[in-house]
């Protein structure tokens, strides 16, 4: 639950075809009020229009534009097709402005996280400064020296942390070689404010044992950026299950459930939200684990399906990734207006029976 | 929100003492059967009504209140919170895992919490923890299931005492004190004695004979902490030791209250008109003008609005604000008052750091007084001004500090800071409209308001009006709190405080605590003022002076404070959470020589490490924590 952390409110996602408008733009006209008997089908209501956005003018990189109110710095950069790095910002959940990684320069003492900030009139934004640079390149040194980053990036919407790493001249292994890594649930018992005195000769990580304790999904925290995403989605964002939070502090805190218990005893409904939203590959699916762990994982062999679920009358977008003809995950897509990626366990895990297959004894197989 | 607590059933004195501190304010658990559940022992159900819903804000007490009785914060007793606040488990467990005070891993009842920062380091604190490792096992590991176990601490708020330590011992009622000069086999003694009965330092001796009654004996001690105490022609520390603090009558014998009857005679605006030309800027380390703030608050039209007073005090070498809590309570409760009227606001909170438990006690016995005489309450001074105060408990975490953290920890969340803008007179408590300042920044108000905007601008110098209290610790003959008109040199507030001790050479100065910067002795006719500090890139933060004779190990220093910025980090943000804990292997490294590289390429790497931090952390934690490192690297001779 991130209440708290009470960013400015930022706009939902525009409905298709919307556009900012100036304040002497023609109102949209209205359709007619139909009085006949409604027509047998049922019609679903037209969203209700856009809200009203008048335009700001500020600068950015020394070109003057004109930005919808409301909009993020991210969003308007973006917009003039100027690509930011982000970590820790993902469609259709509310920025947590953690990562850092999207900072600007505005001009003020310190940076400003563009994924969180909303523009305002006469802003003048500079994206590529030295000092943007700088920062940025620390912080992907940083997270790659205590974070496995080897899966962050491929799927990220935007381009790739080694990418990236590359681009910034990002160099991980300055601090040293990394420290052998932590015992099971070792880091889930630090005591906040206490830590064993290091002696600098390696690297502190999160590397620590992949937590395996359900059918469902892994929980692999070594490639845990803490960019607060699963919470939000396991919580008021989304999914109102509190499963998770955020525990202990700094260096130390993590991911956890209540008393840090397995996932089966947990709050959990295993709705595989958490899962959508993870941009590092620390929450994956038991299946594609397995195959990863198995060397069977191809994404160069996979396609996607996208089709509707068929468990309940909500009807959620699926997207189903298939390799070899089975399915081997399934997503939704984020961007969708009413489930904005989320699922329950049903359309997300509930896919064995596509692939059972009858055997010669003529009974179901699943497999 | 479906609440599953899946934690076995909580103790009955577990339950005891959440309900002590719940059911006065929510109403009695429900009561099984009658309301159609089943009872506690049965069911996992959650029942909580509206009113429990919205009160996540008793979580942090509600946590205390454990701790306090039992010695550590079990899941099952997590689970009974959650059940009565309707807080989801996982989430408590966040918050109840975030502070260094309490423990989610079982606890012998008694522990003891030795400061091992600068001030006592210098005081020979490892020889303490040496001590008690060999008694007690390793810090939080009591040998043999002991009743007893120890840990180490950041700065305690008592340099002057150092070294001092912080003894917490579990029960109903939980004994908190904390105090010092101690020596290890003091604090052995007196675990073995049991009693609990026994001071631990200077802090519960100053009451021993008399209460609090202002004898000339009671202020001999209270000297040894405010030498200045007792003296005539002090503004901000002119009743310490003069009064009982415990004692309303007292307080308005000496002219207490008589700056809110101004105030009210005066009307909200010309209070505000009378900060605003006395230009008093927030001594909580930020130094924002308060007048601006104040003004900013009355004129938002979001309701309801809140003064906080900022009562956290964990910056290393800081320990002013811990006597005036102590001794001068109603003090801060007047000026809290006074910010409510001005403001409009009619909600109070002072948050008080863990470490501070007789400044708690002080300040609520204050509270409770002043609002059975009619000082607090629906009709303040029946001038049908609406104002109350609570106190509320931090839980060992500096972040707590940070005004955005701060409110975060009232509210029942993690202490973590959030991004600003919006600043808290926009944004702040609960949301709404938000005065936030520092005990020492309140206790200058009413000395506003009575004398007027000119009397107290007269003092200081334009940039810097009004007089500062400064922490003055470490290698001084006369360590303690020192009240002076702005202005003085460095080197005149160290004489002050009696010079270097011992006749010894000045090696450098600390600046403002952790997050302050290193100063050698050309600093020493430096005037301490805002402007004087910043234009010689240096900071005055609240007014911590560490004084480092040539004994002083600097590299021990900086590699405290650099295991202190580790600790303190609230975790949120990558530059801070992982670039703390590179600092502090950096540093490692330099101690020991085995650098990475030549020492020089490990001062690039750290100065990389610090602009990043500066520039991308989201607080002002993680944007100094490099400062104080660096310039002790840069003072001659530190890297042979
Ligand atoms: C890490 C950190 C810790 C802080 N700790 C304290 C503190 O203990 N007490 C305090 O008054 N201000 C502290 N502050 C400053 C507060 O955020 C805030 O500026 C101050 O309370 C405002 O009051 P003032 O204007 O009266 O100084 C801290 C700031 C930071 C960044
Ligand atoms: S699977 Fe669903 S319920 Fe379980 S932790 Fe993830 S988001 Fe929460
Ligand atoms: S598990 Fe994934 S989504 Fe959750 S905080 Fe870590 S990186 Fe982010
Ligand atoms: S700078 Fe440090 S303390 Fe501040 S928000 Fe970031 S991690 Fe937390
Ligand atoms: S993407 Fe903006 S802070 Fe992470
Ligand atoms: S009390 Fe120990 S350093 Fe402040």
């Amino acid at each position: 639950m991130t209440a708290h952390r009470d960013r400015p409110p930022l706009p939902g996602p525009e409905p298709t075809g919307s556009r900012p408008t100036r304040p002497d733009d023609p109102p949209t006209p209205l359709s007619p009020i139909v009085t006949d008997v409604p027509a047998p089908s049922p019609r679903i209501p037209a969203a209700p229009p856009a809200p009203h956005r008048p335009l700001l003018d500020m600068t950015i990189d020394g070109r003057p534009v004109a930005v919808p109110a409301g909009s993020t710095i991210l969003e308007a950069c973006r917009a003039e097709g100027i690509d930011i790095p982000t970590l820790c910002q993902v469609e259709a959940l509310e920025p947590a402005g953690v990562c850092r990684l999207c900072v600007v320069d505005t001009g003020g003492r310190a940076l400003t996280p563009s994924c969180s900030t909303p523009v305002t009139e006469g802003m003048d934004v500079r994206t590529g400064s030295e000092r943007v640079r700088h920062a940025r390149r620390l912080i992907l040194e940083l997270i790659g020296s205590a974070v496995r980053m080897d899966l962050a990036g491929p799927e990220l919407p935007d381009g790739s942390v080694a990418a990236w790493m590359a681009e910034y001249g990002a160099d991980p292994t300055r601090f040293g070689p990394p420290a052998p890594p932590a015992g099971p649930d070792e880091r889930d018992d630090r005591h906040a404010g206490h830590h064993r005195a290091p002696d600098g000769a390696v690297a502190e990580t999160m590397a620590q044992p992949v937590k395996v304790d359900n059918d469902y999904y892994v929980r692999d925290y070594s490639r845990c950026i803490l960019c607060y995403k699963c919470v939000d989605a396991c919580g008021a964002e989304a999914q109102n299950t509190f499963a998770i939070s955020v525990a202990g502090r700094g260096f130390d805190a993590r991911i956890s459930t209540e008393g840090n218990v397995p996932l089966p005893t947990s709050a959990c409904v295993y709705c595989g939200n958490c899962i959508a939203v993870c941009p590092t590959g620390a929450l994956m699916t038991r299946t594609e684990f397995e195959m990863r762990e198995a060397g069977t994982w191809d994404a160069a062999a996979q396609t996607t399906t996208e089709t509707i679920c068929g468990y309940c009358g909500v009807g959620c977008t699926l997207s189903l990734t298939v390799q070899d003809e089975r399915i081997v995950r399934v997503l939704s897509p984020l961007g969708h207006d009413i489930t904005r990626g989320n699922l329950c366990v049903k359309g997300r895990f509930g896919y064995a029976f596509v692939q059972s297959r009858p055997t010669d004894a003529g009974e179901a197989r699943t497999g | 929100m479906d609440l599953h607590i899946v934690a076995p059933l909580a103790s009955p004195e577990e339950r005891a003492a959440i309900d002590a501190v719940l059911t006065p304010l929510i109403g009695a658990p429900a009561s099984g059967r009658a309301a159609g559940e089943r009872p506690y022992e049965e069911a996992h159900l959650a029942h909580g009504g509206h009113e429990a819903r919205s009160r996540r804000d008793l979580l942090l007490p509600a946590l205390h209140a454990v701790q306090d009785r039992i010695g550590w914060v079990s899941e099952p007793a997590i689970g009974y919170i959650c059940r009565r606040l309707t807080i989801p488990p996982a989430d408590a467990h966040g918050v109840a895992s975030f502070y260094a005070l309490l423990s989610t891993r079982p606890l012998p009842p008694t522990a003891v919490h030795v400061c091992d920062d600068m001030a006592c380091r210098l005081a020979g604190s490892e020889r303490i923890c040496a001590d008690l490792q060999r008694a007690l096992g390793p810090e939080g590991e009591p040998v043999d299931e002991g009743g007893a176990t120890w840990f180490r601490s950041p700065c305690l708020g008592r340099c002057e005492q150092a070294p001092a330590a912080l003894l917490t011992v579990a029960g109903d009622p939980a004994r908190r004190t904390g105090g010092g000069p101690v020596s290890g086999p003091a604090i052995l003694d007196l675990l073995r004695d049991g009693s609990g009965a026994r001071p631990l330092g200077m802090d519960d001796a100053v009451d021993t004979d008399g209460g609090t009654s202002p004898t000339e004996a009671r202020l001999a001690r209270i000297r040894r902490s405010v030498p200045q105490a007792g003296r005539t022609g002090l503004r901000l520390l002119r009743r310490i030791g003069t009064i009982d603090p415990t004692s309303l009558e007292d307080f308005v014998a000496a002219g207490g209250y008589s700056a809110l009857r101004s105030s009210i005679e005066m009307g909200p605006g010309a209070v505000i008109d009378a900060i605003v030309a006395a230009g008093p800027v927030g001594r909580g380390g930020a130094a924002f003008p308060t007048g601006r703030k104040w003004a900013a608050v009355a004129a938002a039209v979001a309701r309801p609005k809140y003064v906080v007073c900022d009562a956290d005090e964990a910056e290393p070498g800081t320990f002013k604000d811990r006597a005036l809590l102590e001794e001068d309570p109603f003090a801060i409760v007047e000026a809290m008052t006074i910010a409510g009227f001005a403001t409009g606001a009619e909600r109070g909170f002072i948050y008080i750091r863990g470490e501070y438990p007789l400044g708690e006690a002080r300040m609520a016995n204050a509270i409770a007084s002043a609002r059975s005489a009619g000082f607090l309450g629906a009709d303040v001074m029946g001038a049908g001004l609406a104002f109350d105060i609570e106190v509320r408990r931090g839980g060992g975490a500096y972040i707590c500090g940070e005004e955005t953290a701060l409110f975060a920890s009232i509210e029942g969340y993690r202490g973590e800071p959030r991004n600003k803008p919006p600043f808290p007179v926009e944004r702040g408590l609960f949301g709404g409209p938000t005065v936030i300042n520092n005990v020492e920044t309140l206790a200058n108000v009413p000395w506003i308001v009575l004398e007027g905007s000119d009397a107290y601008a007269s003092r200081g110098t334009p940039g810097s009006t009004g007089d500062k209290l400064f922490s003055v610790s470490g290698h001084v003959a006369r360590p303690g709190i020192y009240e002076t008109e702005f202005g003085p040199t460095l080197g005149e507030i160290i004489d002050l405080a009696g010079g270097v001790r011992g006749g010894r050479r000045l090696r450098a100065v600390l600046l403002g605590g952790a997050a302050g910067v290193f100063v050698g002795p050309d600093a020493l006719d430096m005037p301490l003022t805002y402007e004087h500090a910043a234009e010689a890139g240096a900071t005055l933060g609240a007014g911590a002076i560490v004084v480092l004779d040539e004994t002083a190990d600097l590299l021990d220093l900086a590699a405290r404070i650099a295991r202190f910025f580790r600790d303190e980090s609230c975790g949120q943000c990558i530059p801070c959470r992982i670039g703390t804990v590179r600092q502090e292997e950096l540093l490692a490294r330099i101690r020991s020589g085995r650098t990475r590289g030549s020492v020089q390429d490990e001062l690039a790497l750290l100065a990389d490490l610090g602009r990043a931090m500066r520039d991308a952390s989201i607080c002002g934690l993680g944007r100094t924590a490099n400062e104080a490192i660096a310039s002790a690297l840069r003072l001659p001779g530190v890297l042979a």
